[in-house]
């Protein structure tokens, strides 16, 4: 359960993170810079928060210290319209549940409170009553948000 | 099948494989610059991995912040530098030794013909121009192929790209792919990959074929290719002795839709702020003026961009109202630029010409913009804050509308423009 923060299309990883922070290896720094380029507020507000946004998430640049600060900003989820290829592989490994769900941009308004089945997808928008369905994901990537990413799974594999 | 289907056959030891499909498969090349690769190795030690899985597959470069403009960045170079020493990786470019990944890639040969690549950079579509499939990926990502050489992929539906015609003087391949960033969109490859041919494509030197590859990421796509052909093949043996086989699209392969594009009356277009497919005629933004131009990267900042540039500035000079920066995408280029009088050219234009880095481009170290600030660029990407200053603004155009342009100090259609 979270208050929605919401976004419009094609936010991409320059606003998410930008440029000049990539050369910081810590990412509670990182969290500090995240979503600066369109909202220098979002760090304020971001514990506990669900993120809404519309469609092309996280396009442009392969850098995970995009979805990275947004995990470590405190956000539980990303839910969006959809998103870019390579933003949602790097959300999925590092442990970032993204779920994506066609209308619900615009169910929800900015600090509605939601809460969220992630397993079935379900969605509830607490605050004016409405329901919405995202995706489910498949087993694979449940699994791997389950054991918080990727590296885990490599790290069982490689002992 | 269509070549990227044969090539995932090929690399996940398949008979075919179909769009949608997920597939696992060999790695033959991965490459990591210091901004995603510290990750990578920060991962790599701490799942406990000793060694890498190949030694040889992988290709380490120091790109994104060279030489390094903080000591946070030399933090960065440091890693690296001791990563490919503890694992003995010789394809390791330091300062000085290669200049941007996408260009070293392929200026050096580790990407062949019907290769798979990766690399941590989402500009790694760049070497569809040479045949192979390759796509940008993030650092853990790349640690299960430091680890295993594999990588899970979902074989991409795939658009046809027909091109045909001559371009016009001074009109060039960044405005071919300008013109399909308009038609698709910023999300309108998402997942999809997009094939390139018709007798424009034919035409078109390696160095034209490896821009509209570098800027398939900006339509979404995962994959941007050119099937091999004698052009691309006389580069690639002249470059490597090593074998690679010829893998080409079947005559009647499936693609999801084709865009028929013909360019003999294809004009000089920019992308105007704040998103690459916002993309206008030069000739409609005439006269908007620039406080920098900036031409380089590895989208334009090849020796036949460098040419283009070169022919345009001789025996002119920058506008007083605007700073032109120059930066060659490789060592090889800034030499060869160097040996055919180009950088003079520059220089005595009132250019500032920087050694090979990403820097400029991505808003690193060099050349970034203060707040209300304009630059027209030849790099891919004119997202808000990209190059500085977030109430600063980027437009992208080719290398001959940004010389024309930083002689006038505004925007400018090289195609009218009378010198003198």
């Amino acid at each position: 359960m979270g208050k929605a923060i919401k976004y419009g299309d094609d936010v991409n990883t320059d606003v998410i993170i930008p440029s000049r922070y990539l050369v910081l290896t810590d990412p509670n720094e990182l969290a500090k810079h995240a979503m600066e380029g369109v909202d220098p507020s979002f760090i304020k507000k971001s514990k506990d928060a669900i993120v809404v946004a519309g469609s092309n998430f996280g396009c442009g640049s392969s850098r995970e210290q995009a979805p990275i600060s947004l995990k470590y900003s405190g956000i539980g989820c990303v839910i969006a319209k959809s998103f870019a290829r390579i933003f949602y592989r790097n959300a999925i490994n590092i442990g970032l549940p993204v779920l994506e769900c066609e209308n619900l941009s615009n169910l929800v308004q900015d600090g509605d409170r939601l809460s969220l089945d992630l397993k079935s997808g379900k969605i509830k928008n607490l605050s004016r009553n409405i329901s919405a369905q995202a995706q489910p994901l498949p087993d694979f990537i449940l699994e791997l948000i389950e054991m918080d990413g990727l590296l885990n799974k490599l790290k069982k594999a490689i002992v | 099948m269509n070549i990227i289907e044969k090539i995932l056959s090929r690399a996940s030891g398949k008979e075919s494989v179909y769009p949608g499909e997920i597939i696992e498969a060999n790695i033959d090349c991965a490459m990591v610059n210091e901004i995603t690769g510290h990750l990578t190795i920060k991962y790599f030690h701490e799942i406990g991995a000793k060694e890498v899985w190949n030694k040889d597959k992988i290709v380490m470069v120091l790109d994104h912040t060279i030489p390094a403009g903080s000591v946070e960045a030399a933090e960065l170079h440091k890693i690296m530098r001791e990563f490919a020493r503890e694992q003995e990786i010789k394809a390791f470019y330091d300062v000085g030794r290669g200049g941007i990944s996408h260009q070293v890639m392929v200026e050096k040969a580790h990407v062949k013909p019907g290769d798979v690549v990766v690399g941590a950079d989402s500009h790694t579509c760049t070497y569809g121009a040479i045949g192979a499939f390759s796509t940008g990926i993030g650092s853990t990502d790349m640690t299960a192929v430091f680890t295993t050489g594999r990588l899970w992929f979902k074989v991409p539906k795939m658009i046809k790209v027909m091109v045909n015609g001559n371009f016009r003087k001074f009109v060039s391949p960044k405005d071919l792919f300008l013109k399909i960033a308009k038609i698709l969109g910023v999300s309108g490859a998402n997942y999809k990959g997009l094939e390139f041919k018709g007798s424009t494509i034919s035409e078109m030197s390696v160095d034209g074929r490896m821009t509209i590859c570098n800027m398939v990421i900006e339509v979404g796509g995962k994959v941007g290719i050119v099937e091999p052909d004698k052009k691309s093949l006389t580069y690639v043996k002249s470059r490597t002795s090593d074998q690679f086989s010829i893998i080409k699209s079947d005559p009647d392969a499936e693609y999801e839709r084709t865009l028929e594009i013909t360019v003999n009356n294809l004009r000089p277009l920019v992308s105007c702020p704040n998103a690459v497919d916002n993309v206008k005629p030069v000739s409609e933004m005439e006269g908007i003026e620039l406080d920098q131009v900036f031409i380089g990267s590895c989208t334009n900042g090849r020796l036949e961009d460098l040419r283009i540039v070169a022919e345009i500035l001789k025996g002119n000079t920058v506008s007083n109202n605007t700073r032109l920066i120059i930066i060659p995408a490789s060592q090889e280029i800034y030499l060869n630029a160097l040996l055919e009088g180009l950088i003079e050219t520059f220089l005595l234009a009132g250019a500032t010409v920087a050694n090979p880095t990403c820097g400029a481009c991505y808003g690193g170290h060099i050349g970034m913009l203060a707040s209300g600030e304009v630059c027209l660029s030849t790099t891919n990407r004119n997202f808000i804050g990209r190059m500085g200053s977030l109430k600063s603004k980027v437009y992208l155009a080719s290398p001959a509308t940004a010389a024309v342009s930083a002689i006038t100090g505004r925007i400018t259609d090289p195609t009218s423009y009378k010198s003198g």
